[in-house]
């Protein structure tokens, strides 16, 4: 039986073998030491290993991601926790201006060898401020890094790059995956001795041949559910391609998988306007216009602030069965 | 200007003064000298065009911070705003790379990159050059936390001006420094206007801004930026507070900036009179201060100290020609220092795509 972990012990893993092999990685952020982590993903990490790899700060975003920034123009490797992505705003000019920046800024003497790591997904009812997906906007600048894990065995290897990279990497999770599980081969199980995946590396998540539903994150698992669909009542084919890294990006991937099914629907949680599917679709018409059989699709969270009202922001959200009919228009 | 705390009795006989040889107050001059010289010859250009966007000039606050450019040991730290020419020439950064920055040229410091507002030299311990106000403070206190996590005794020296006092990141930043017992010093180096906006305008106060530290339960010091002997011994004591205790310092120099926010301040004679400006030239000018200070001492005479200023004068004015006949950056050179990855050409850089380029 291969060994299954949750998605969130597959990010605590990949912390503690990297707090392990490196002393210079440091995790912060709020309540991720004592408290053990609001959504659990450090805990035990400060029992085992204490005050100066785990740390609580206040609750101030600006001040202790700008900070972790700094430290890492001194060689530090800060993973630092935002408890929601949706903090980010709070921290933004800290991230873009110095983070993305300053290597720029100074022709190339400095270098943030920075994580910074969360959940950033809706679906759980806490209203518009809570529910920010902020990927697009992270990939939009250049210097940063942005990636979006979409299962346990992705989010654990993703993790360990992100770490040993030597730019700064947002980092995106799911507190709706987080208590999901999948087969994540423990260390002496693999040939390498670890589970490492590097960034910019898609992944077909499934094999199909008339159509490629392609997403990140958790709208993987979405477009799995109606790939299932799609063959159970349909009988089409479809192929799931995940980004797992959102820049830099895999282009080959997914227009490998275009030119085989000559069909696309691009799947996000986030708002459709300069969505990461604006840009992949833009890809794919430039790339290879005459591979096309209809035009992209795209399904993407309703176009308002994520609605608090369980009901409904289940219907915000992209659905299966959203999925499946957009599918079916270009079938 | 009222000093919230007593100014140094007799500032020369400091024990960090007194270590002072008389080749070292002179150099002290002659960095000042540079400075202003550096300065003035980057205003012409400016004002002929040879550079673009801001040029924020620091003429009238130089003893700030050659002053603290001084006290710098291995492991000590400094980083800055926008008005960070004398930090970067008082670490050792040369007129070239310098002036060349400002001319938008790859032989600048940042390679045309960063412009006026971002200078940087990690090898020297200077972490720029910082264009948002306050944006620094954060980093300031980062350098510090990297220096304890790595357990060097050192201190990180972190400027702002009277006008970030009152951003949150700042108050966030000294929540943090004195939470975690972090070696940063910040000084505030207060010319009175943050831009056009006089402090009376922009700041509540008690006695002075540093007195907020009081808030913090974080020491905290007050003191005239005109003479180097006092901004040397004033920071000196919160250098020795971060090197031995590992406390941080909040530190308000008062001083005084001749010229506009920047050269673009249309404003700099109406939001000031022009008695207040030319009282701080005639009086306050911490290089006559200084100058007065080496000929009462007996350490230069005055041909000395005007040997001086012929040689910055010169070593300016060549710094402009460097510039001018410099090249600009290659075209190519605009995907270049984005990412350390790409950079180095390393096995990761070749996995996915990271610009995108049509």
């Amino acid at each position: 039986m291969p060994r299954r972990i949750t998605y969130r012990d597959a990010v605590r893993e990949a912390l503690d073998e990297e707090i392990a092999r490196d002393p210079m990685v440091v995790v912060m952020g709020e309540e991720v030491a004592q408290y053990n982590g609001a959504y659990k993903v450090t805990q035990g990490l400060w029992d085992k290993w204490g005050d100066k790899r785990l740390v609580d700060t206040p609750i101030s975003e600006a001040g202790f991601i700008g900070m972790g920034i700094g430290a890492s123009m001194l060689g530090v490797r800060p993973v630092m926790e935002l408890m929601f992505w949706s903090f980010y705003t709070v921290a933004w000019d800290q991230i873009v201006n110095n983070g993305a920046m300053v290597r720029y800024m100074s022709g190339g003497k400095i270098n943030c060898p920075i994580v910074i790591r969360g959940p950033a997904n809706g679906g759980t009812s806490v209203g518009a401020t809570h529910s920010h997906t902020p990927e697009n906007i992270m990939a939009n600048f250049p210097g940063m890094k942005c990636v979006c894990p979409s299962n346990a065995y992705d989010a654990k290897g993703l993790m360990k790059a992100a770490i040993r990279d030597n730019d700064p990497v947002m980092f995106m999770e799911s507190t709706k995956l987080y208590g999901e599980e999948w087969d994540v081969p423990s260390n002496d199980e693999l040939p390498n001795g670890e589970l490492f995946i590097p960034l910019g590396l898609a992944d077909v998540k499934r094999e199909g041949t008339d159509i490629s539903l392609i997403a990140h994150g958790k709208a993987v698992i979405t477009c799995l559910e109606a790939a299932r669909i799609l063959e159970e009542e349909h009988g089409i084919s479809a192929e799931v391609v995940d980004l797992r890294s959102i820049r830099p990006l895999d282009e080959e991937t997914i227009l490998n998988s275009v030119a085989k099914t000559h069909r696309a629907v691009y799947v996000e949680e986030n708002k459709p306007f300069c969505g990461i599917g604006a840009q992949i679709a833009y890809m794919i018409q430039e790339r290879i216009f005459d591979e096309l059989d209809a035009p992209v699709q795209r399904v993407c969270s309703l176009d308002a602030p994520a609605i608090y009202s369980p009901p409904l922001e289940a219907i915000q959200l992209p659905t299966a069965e959203v999925v499946v009919a957009k599918a079916l228009g270009i079938c | 200007m009222a000093l919230a705390k007593d100014p140094t009795p007799n500032p020369a006989a400091s024990p960090i003064n007194q270590k002072l040889t008389a080749d070292d107050k002179i150099e002290l001059y002659r960095k000042m000298v540079r400075v202003r010289r550096f300065e003035q010859v980057s205003l012409q250009h400016y004002q002929a065009g040879r550079m673009g966007g801001f040029l924020h000039l620091y003429i009238g606050q130089e003893s700030v911070a050659i002053g603290c450019a001084s006290l710098m040991g291995a492991n000590d730290h400094m980083i800055t705003a926008y008005r960070d020419h004398a930090h970067a020439l008082g670490v050792g950064m040369s007129m070239n790379e310098c002036m060349a920055e400002l001319f938008g040229k790859a032989t600048g410091c940042s390679k045309g990159k960063g412009g006026s507002m971002h200078y940087f030299a990690p090898d020297k311990n200077y972490w720029g050059g910082h264009g948002i106000v306050a944006g620094q403070t954060p980093l300031g206190l980062g350098l510090a936390y990297g220096l304890k996590f790595r357990g060097l005794k050192g201190a990180a020296m972190c400027f702002l001006g009277d006008g970030a006092v009152n951003q949150g990141a700042f108050h966030e930043s000294l929540n943090l420094a004195a939470l975690w017992d972090l070696p940063v010093i910040y000084i505030i180096e207060n010319n009175g206007y943050s831009m056009g906006t006089s402090q009376e305008r922009s700041s509540a106060y008690g006695k002075c801004l540093a007195e907020r530290a009081e808030g913090y339960g974080m020491a905290w010091d007050h003191c005239l930026g005109e003479n180097l002997y006092e901004v040397r011994a004033r920071v000196g004591a919160a250098l020795d507070r971060a090197h031995n205790e590992s406390k941080p310092t909040l530190m308000e120099i008062s001083t005084y900036r001749w010229e506009g926010h920047s050269v673009a301040d249309a404003n700099k004679m109406k939001y000031r009179t022009k008695d207040e400006v030319e009282r701080f030239q005639r009086d306050h000018d911490p290089i006559q201060v200084w100058k007065a200070v080496l000929i009462a001492e007996g350490v230069a005479t005055e041909a000395d100290l005007k040997k001086i200023d012929r040689e910055a004068q010169a070593e300016a004015d060549a710094s402009a020609e460097f510039a001018k006949a410099s090249p600009y950056p290659e075209p190519e050179s605009i995907f270049e220092d984005v990412y350390w990855e790409t950079d180095n050409k390393t096995e990761a850089s070749e996995i996915g795509r990271h610009f995108f380029n049509d």
